[in-house]
């Protein structure tokens, strides 16, 4: 019998993978406040406190509110890129793409410097929304990624149907292509809030005191006993990201499947 | 050709509908990316005040001694060492790019047998599911990852109880605040990043290729040598730039796995941009930054080009 060494190492590589998120929930209801083996007893105690923490409350509403306009106008400065570099082809577009990607390679320690340093200097006051236009800057890429798959995989005869049977460009646009993308729309959205919602970088150096949820989990950590609370945030946390990519996941396959196209798999 | 007729073929060209669609984000990118880099560029040759940075040119804040400016406008007694003559910042500048090199390799190296696997020995309608599972762990907050990590690595923690419970080890494992342990921590977190370029130049491979090689003789290690690693090396270097650049700036990870012992040049850009409150050094260490990682991708690429154009 043949073994099958590539099946078993990508297994076993999985499992280094998702280590950490398996190992979160064990220990969030783990009757100890110190994480080691052997297992002390049941407890919901960690989760209690993290409902009844009112600063951690204020984290939850200013990380919602940043998530959900960060993905609503990245995803819609991300449609405007991605269809015009798919529909439109102009000397410009090359550049410009680069530069909008950009972010997605860039180290962010030096994005969030960079603009935290102008906006020092021109005088804005630090704020959520000061963290809301980094976190914009961030997520976009991955909005203009989703979304050119969503663009590529058009027919453009459909869009020429529609103007042969008369309609101008606006009522194309609303009527045959927006339905066709609003997936790969409501994918990104999903994408952007998701990431806004975990990223800590822009979150911390943009901001001014106002706490995020990861930068109140960053600050959290220094303090041992506070560990097994930050454990059952975490798996809290980790649970609402994974519904909501199974969510972005279903209607990114559900609008590949409405323009026809082969699922090539993944987000990027 | 006259010019409102000129004007008038660029309205209604296509030209001027992609750039019209596409000028909310490009201005977007340029006013809070393009312009913010270029005055991290202009800040890294001014002069350092007190809470300002004043307009006056100078290299100091690479090469040199450099003096801060006071607050009455005379220059401070105490000077500073450029971003290239410090040997601080040299020596946090090596060990970042020598953490970025190793979590590369590694990174690269095993998820390379990943994409293959999913590319080549996974049923078509089971790909999209492999991927989703491979992307999942990379979405969940990055900080709970990172303290995960710290969290299993430490003394009393979960690999070291482990190990002991199974009496492997009987005294516990020092794996916190050690350059090893960032490396697998950042390897952890770019795995998804490596997987996928790979994945996407694997599965461009036209199948017949491999199936002429063995035909012609060739064993399957050899057709893999010969045919599939050239033709995937595209995705290779995408996977190897795109895990290498952001991991020279990685702040968390030598903050939390690293306990603030083990700083790293992310750190020190931080320390001189705000608690030191030097924006043209800051600026000059993040410029030099940049230009290191650029240098060192250009680099790779050239040596790529030569190695491939060595193998016909």
């Amino acid at each position: 019998m043949k073994i099958p060494v590539l099946r078993i190492y990508t297994i076993s590589y999985l499992m280094f993978l998702y280590c950490p998120i398996i190992i979160l929930p064990i220990f969030a209801f783990n009757n100890s406040s110190a994480v080691a083996f052997p297992l002390q007893g049941f407890t919901t105690e960690w989760f209690h406190n993290v409902f009844n923490d009112a600063v951690l409350g204020q984290a939850l509403k200013n990380s919602l509110f940043v998530a959900s306009c960060t993905a609503v106008l990245s995803a819609l400065l991300g449609t405007l890129a991605a269809r015009a570099s798919t529909r439109y082809t102009f000397k410009a577009s090359g550049p410009l793409m680069a530069l909008i990607m950009l972010p997605m390679v860039l180290p962010e320690i030096i994005m969030a410097m960079a603009l935290l340093v102008v906006l020092l200097s021109l005088g804005v006051r630090l704020s959520l929304f000061t963290i809301i236009l980094g976190h914009v800057l961030v997520c976009t890429p991955f909005a203009v990624a989703i979304l050119t798959s969503a663009f590529q995989s058009l027919d453009k005869s459909l869009e020429e149907a529609a103007y042969d049977l008369g309609e101008g460009p606006v009522s194309t646009f609303r009527l045959i292509i927006l339905p066709l993308v609003m997936p790969g729309i409501i994918s990104s959205l999903l994408i952007c809030f998701t990431i806004s919602l975990d990223e800590f970088i822009v979150a911390n150096f943009l901001g001014s005191g106002e706490p995020l949820l990861s930068t109140f989990i960053y600050g959290q950590l220094r303090f041992p006993k506070y560990v097994p609370n930050i454990m059952a945030l975490g798996t809290i946390l980790v649970a609402v990201s994974i519904t909501l990519l199974a969510l972005a996941e279903f209607f990114r396959r559900r609008g590949l499947a409405k323009t026809g196209a082969k699922d090539t798999g993944g987000f990027l | 050709m006259s010019e409102p007729q000129k004007r008038t073929r660029f309205w209604g060209s296509e030209a001027a509908s992609g750039l019209a669609l596409i000028s909310p984000t490009a201005l977007y990118a340029i006013l809070l990316l393009a312009a913010p880099l270029a005055a991290t560029l202009v800040y890294s040759v001014l002069t350092d005040g007190y809470l300002t940075v004043i307009p006056q040119f100078q290299l100091c804040n690479y090469v040199g001694e450099c003096h801060s400016q006071l607050a009455d406008g005379t220059m401070a007694p105490d000077s500073y060492l450029g971003a290239w003559s410090d040997p601080i910042v040299r020596t946090l500048m090596m060990r970042s790019l020598f953490v970025s090199v190793l979590v590369t390799v590694a990174t690269v190296f095993l998820a390379y047998p990943v994409a293959y696997f999913v590319s080549f020995n996974v049923t078509a309608s089971k790909k999209s599911i492999w991927l989703f599972m491979i992307t999942i762990p990379f979405w969940t907050s990055y900080v709970i990852r990172v303290f995960m990590w710290n969290v299993m690595i430490s003394r009393t923690g979960v690999i070291n109880s482990v190990l002991q419970g199974l009496h492997i080890i009987t005294d516990p494992l020092q794996m916190s605040f050690t350059i090893q342990a960032m490396v697998v921590t950042l390897a952890h977190a770019y795995a998804p990043f490596a997987i996928l370029p790979i994945y996407v130049a694997l599965e461009k491979i036209d199948r017949s290729l491999l199936e002429a090689g063995q035909d012609l003789g060739e064993t399957r290690f050899a057709t893999f040598l010969r045919v599939t690693l050239p033709l995937s090396m595209t995705g290779v270097i995408a996977a190897v730039l795109i895990v290498f650049i952001p991991t020279i700036g990685d702040y968390v990870t030598p903050n939390l796995i690293g306990g603030g012992k083990i700083p790293m040049i992310a750190n020190m850009i931080e320390k001189q941009m705000l608690k030191a409150d030097n924006r043209p050094l800051g600026s000059a260490i993040a410029v030099s930054a940049m230009l290191v990682v650029g240098l060192v991708s250009v680099l790779f690429l050239f040596l790529n080009r030569r190695f491939l154009k060595g193998q016909k």
